[in-house]
């Protein structure tokens, strides 16, 4: 090497280093693009009017995934209602009243842990302590694990966005002689609420392709249910129930539940951030 | 620090001193500020102006391990009382900031924002107060046809003059303005020191200013401070041009700072 | 208003900011009850568990639900070695994209591309699993695995490790796709710490002449060191608690072997497959102790992790 004029063999190695990092760049797109692809080729041809009107069917014959769709749709609903205000709140604490004491600083390193622990174990601790009790799965089981997931994603924007609001906009309401909750409630939450809503959004999407913590606790179930106290069909159960199958028909099936809810995770994905990106250019 | 006053004074400090966890910011302030005039705090930056304008409203205790110690009255009543309610103090001296401050809602709702807290007016009496206020602040000619429209919307001078409106319609008595005009093109500067001249019939106004010309041509008293000591308080003329201070005379004629 | 008005109103305003500030207090002390509340849950459960096999669990590899003898062994083997086999080829390659999104690409791609990496963050992970099993296991069984016994296969001390039939499914291919999973998450956190380096201190290192390689490896790396470790360990978080992505892939099956070829299991993969099949109190508790030791060891990773990435945030407080 030391035959090579040393800045030519800098040179080589920047080339070399940047090359490599656009091959990564590009491999990382590569599994994006696959992954996709491979959804809706297998997808597309299982989708049809009989998807969203039909139940799901016994093995061999044919049928749909309304059951799941709604079961899904209401765990997931009820788990955004359970958790959001919950995080709100308490990433409020941790925004205007955490900058003094013990408190906040040990929630937020609880919460940030949480933020990415591992769901199926929140699952165990819902059978643990939920499904237990009543004795048998149901959908509050499901929408009780899910709804411990959004808690801490809302925790962490909220507190984000909370703390992107300028103090001076604090200090401008108090000192109109306005008590701190409507300083809080009126002036800060106001000025945050597009990023809080695209944390709520994101925190959607997360649980709606969620599968390991709802297997202990909704599971599922094979016909039509809207009673929260029963197991209740979901998707992503389905999905993994049916591809784990032997059974040809029930694989288009999870085919075509896989393209539907990666394409309605990826679009909140999206929405959320144009959402908050439009927000953020007006200020 | 005492000066001949031409009015009664409505703020008295007394011995104030303010730290920032250990760091002394204001050292002994004696001061008094006279009654429906305008009193200028100048200074270079790090002097201690804005700390002592933040202690008339305690804004400081929204932050941990600031701490004002002393006396300030306000018509003889000690507003470093525990005692004192901050919000009720806060409603009697309004503020307004370097930066303009509209809140995330229409300018109608701005302005009523801090009218409604401690006044409970009709719909019709609202209307009157917010349109009031926006006449008092020279906006209302400019923002009269959008009263439903966000506040973010009006250009940076109209925005301090919302933020001015803003303060008081709660009807305060006195106005801190903490280098208001820092942010703002010369045209706006203009208008709101127009403006100041006004409200000084109604509010007793301090104004703390980096730009020495501003104090001179908007104030009557006249505060030069310096690493947290008050240097020369006197009438604006007179520190201007006779000052007694040979620090004064320093800052002033731009020999430093 | 009259005075007495007025101090009625004054208390009922200091009495709803006292309400506000419990309320909200309340909320953030029960996430730490809620913390407290799983860890005491988890150890319940799994006491019959503890108290039938004491430490013996950690070091057996037995798992015989009919002779009620469980051992936490392969699962705990099968869970570290996919996260560290998705660790490896995932550190370099997040490394490759964070370069490339904060110094290489054009200014107009960077969103597009920040957003696509996000995306594939974004993916169920149910859905990596359908993938890994349908479409990559068998090009993997056909065109890698023979390749890869073939020529490092006879390579002693690697050879064992890359041996057996190629069966597509294995501890492998559940790396692999956990390494996938994980990029986005390490890329992006990567991304974000080597955006807080002071443009200031990059442009006087191009100023002495460096090149780009040479400022992101000899000025930025550095400088961000504790950043990028704590993103790593956030992705090995990750990776070590993962169920469906690995629970379609590598194989379920309770045996120790040396090739990674060969299908193994996971805590979390085992406890997908068997917990609602589980009889008996004793095999449901022994699950549920897996399940106290993943959490365990995620949240000493976890803890890590943020811990250095606090580090890093508190510095750059301090110097701005």
């Amino acid at each position: 090497m030391n035959l090579l004029p040393l800045y030519t063999r800098r040179r080589l190695i920047n080339a070399l280093g940047l090359g490599i990092s656009v091959l990564a760049m590009l491999f990382g797109l590569f599994w994006l693009g696959w992954i996709l692809w491979t959804l809706l080729d297998n997808g597309i041809p299982g989708l049809s009017l009989a998807v969203f009107t039909q139940m799901t069917p016994p093995p061999g014959s044919k049928g749909g995934l309304l059951n799941a769709i709604v079961g899904s749709l209401m765990m997931t609903s009820i788990a955004t209602i359970i958790g959001t205000p919950i995080g709100i709140l308490a990433g409020t604490y941790l925004a205007e009243f955490g900058q003094r004491g013990w408190l906040a600083p040990t929630t937020r390193f609880i919460n940030d842990v949480l933020l990415s622990a591992p769901s199926i174990v929140i699952g165990l601790f819902i059978y643990a302590i939920y499904v237990v009790r009543v004795g048998h799965f149901s959908g509050w089981g499901g929408a009780l694990a899910l709804s411990i997931l959004v808690i801490p994603i809302v925790i962490r924007t909220t507190e984000n966005m909370l703390r992107l609001v300028p103090n001076t906009l604090r200090e401008a309401a108090a000192a109109l002689g306005a008590p701190q909750w409507k300083v809080i409630n009126f002036v800060t939450l106001r000025a945050a609420r597009a990023g809080i809503l695209t944390g709520i959004m994101l925190a959607v999407a997360r649980i709606s392709g969620e599968t390991a913590p709802l297997l202990f606790t909704s599971l599922n179930n094979q016909f039509w249910s809207s009673n929260m106290n029963q197991p209740m069909a979901n998707l992503p159960v389905v999905i993994f129930q049916f591809a784990m199958s032997p059974y040809d028909d029930w694989h288009t099936l999870a085919w075509a539940g896989a393209l539907l809810i990666t394409f309605s995770v990826l679009t909140l994905n999206i929405l959320a951030r144009v959402l908050f990106r439009q927000r953020a250019t007006t200020h | 620090m005492n000066a001949e006053l031409a009015a009664p004074p409505k703020l008295v400090v007394n011995n104030l001193n303010f730290h920032y966890g250990t760091e002394r910011a204001l050292k002994d302030i004696n001061l008094s500020i006279p009654e429906k005039m305008v009193t200028a705090f100048i200074g270079p930056s790090g002097c201690g102006k804005s700390t002592l304008l933040r202690t008339f409203n305690r804004m400081y205790e929204l932050y941990p391990r600031q701490k004002a110690s002393g006396e300030i009255l306000l018509d003889g009543n000690n507003i470093l009382d525990k005692k004192q309610d901050l919000n009720t103090l806060r409603a009697k001296i309004g503020m307004v900031f370097q930066k303009p401050t509209p809140f995330p809602m229409s300018i109608y709702d701005n302005i009523a924002f801090g009218a409604k807290l401690y006044e409970n007016l009709s719909r019709y009496d609202m209307d009157e107060r917010v349109e009031w206020a926006l006449k008092k602040a020279a906006l209302w000619t400019e923002a009269k046809d959008k009263l439903k429209q966000s506040g973010t919307g009006l250009s940076g001078g109209q925005q301090q003059r919302l933020c001015i409106a803003r303060a008081i319609a709660v009807k305060p008595q006195v106005l801190l303005l903490d280098e208001p005009t820092s942010a703002l093109d010369p045209i706006s500067t203009a208008h709101i020191e127009k403006l100041i001249d006004e409200l000084k019939a109604e509010f007793t106004i301090v104004i703390v200013t980096h730009n020495m010309q501003q104090a001179a041509r908007v104030s009557d008293y006249t505060a030069y401070m310096y690493l947290g000591n008050l240097i020369e308080f006197g009438d604006t003329s007179t520190v201007f041009t006779n000052p007694k201070r040979k620090e004064t005379e320093d800052y002033i004629t731009g020999r430093f700072g | 208003m009259p005075m007495f008005l007025r101090e009625a109103r004054l208390k009922r305003q200091n009495w709803l900011d006292f309400l506000f500030r419990n309320v909200t207090r309340f909320f953030a002390f029960a996430v730490l009850a809620l913390l407290l509340t799983l860890i005491i849950a988890l150890i319940i459960g799994s006491w019959p568990a503890i108290n039938a096999f004491g430490f013996r669990f950690f070091g057996s590899s037995e798992w015989n639900p009919v002779t009620e003898e469980f051992g936490a062994l392969i699962p705990i083997v099968g869970t570290l070695t996919t996260s560290a086999i998705a660790l490896l080829i995932a550190i370099p390659v997040s490394f490759g994209i964070a370069i490339f999104l904060t110094e290489l690409s054009p200014r107009w791609l960077r969103r597009p591309l920040g957003i696509a990496i996000e995306l594939l963050a974004g993916i169920p992970s149910i859905i990596y699993g359908m993938w890994g099993l349908f479409v990559f296991a068998p090009l993997f069984a056909d065109y890698i695995e023979p390749w890869l016994t073939k020529h490092i296969g006879p390579i002693p001390l690697l050879g064992p490790f890359f041996s057996g039939p190629p069966m597509g499914i294995g501890v492998l291919t559940a790396g692999i796709i956990l390494a996938i999973m994980v990029i986005p998450f390490i890329a992006s956190v990567m991304r974000d710490v080597f955006e807080v380096v002071p443009t200031l201190l990059k442009e006087s290192a191009y100023g002495l002449g460096a090149t780009t390689w040479e400022v992101m490896w000899k000025v930025v790396l550095p400088y961000t060191k504790i950043g990028v470790v704590g993103g790593i360990m956030l992705g090995l978080g990750r990776a070590l608690g993962e169920t469906m992505a690995v629970t379609f892939v590598i194989g379920n099956a309770h045996e120790l072997n040396k090739s990674l070829l060969m299908p193994g299991n996971s805590i979390s993969s085992a406890l997908a497959n068997e917990f609602n099949e589980a009889v008996g109190e004793l095999y449901t508790s022994a699950l549920i102790e897996l399940g106290l030791i993943l959490f365990f060891i995620t949240f000493v990773v976890l803890s890590l992790a943020r811990y250095m990435l606090y580090k890093l945030a508190k510095r750059e407080g301090h110097t701005t």
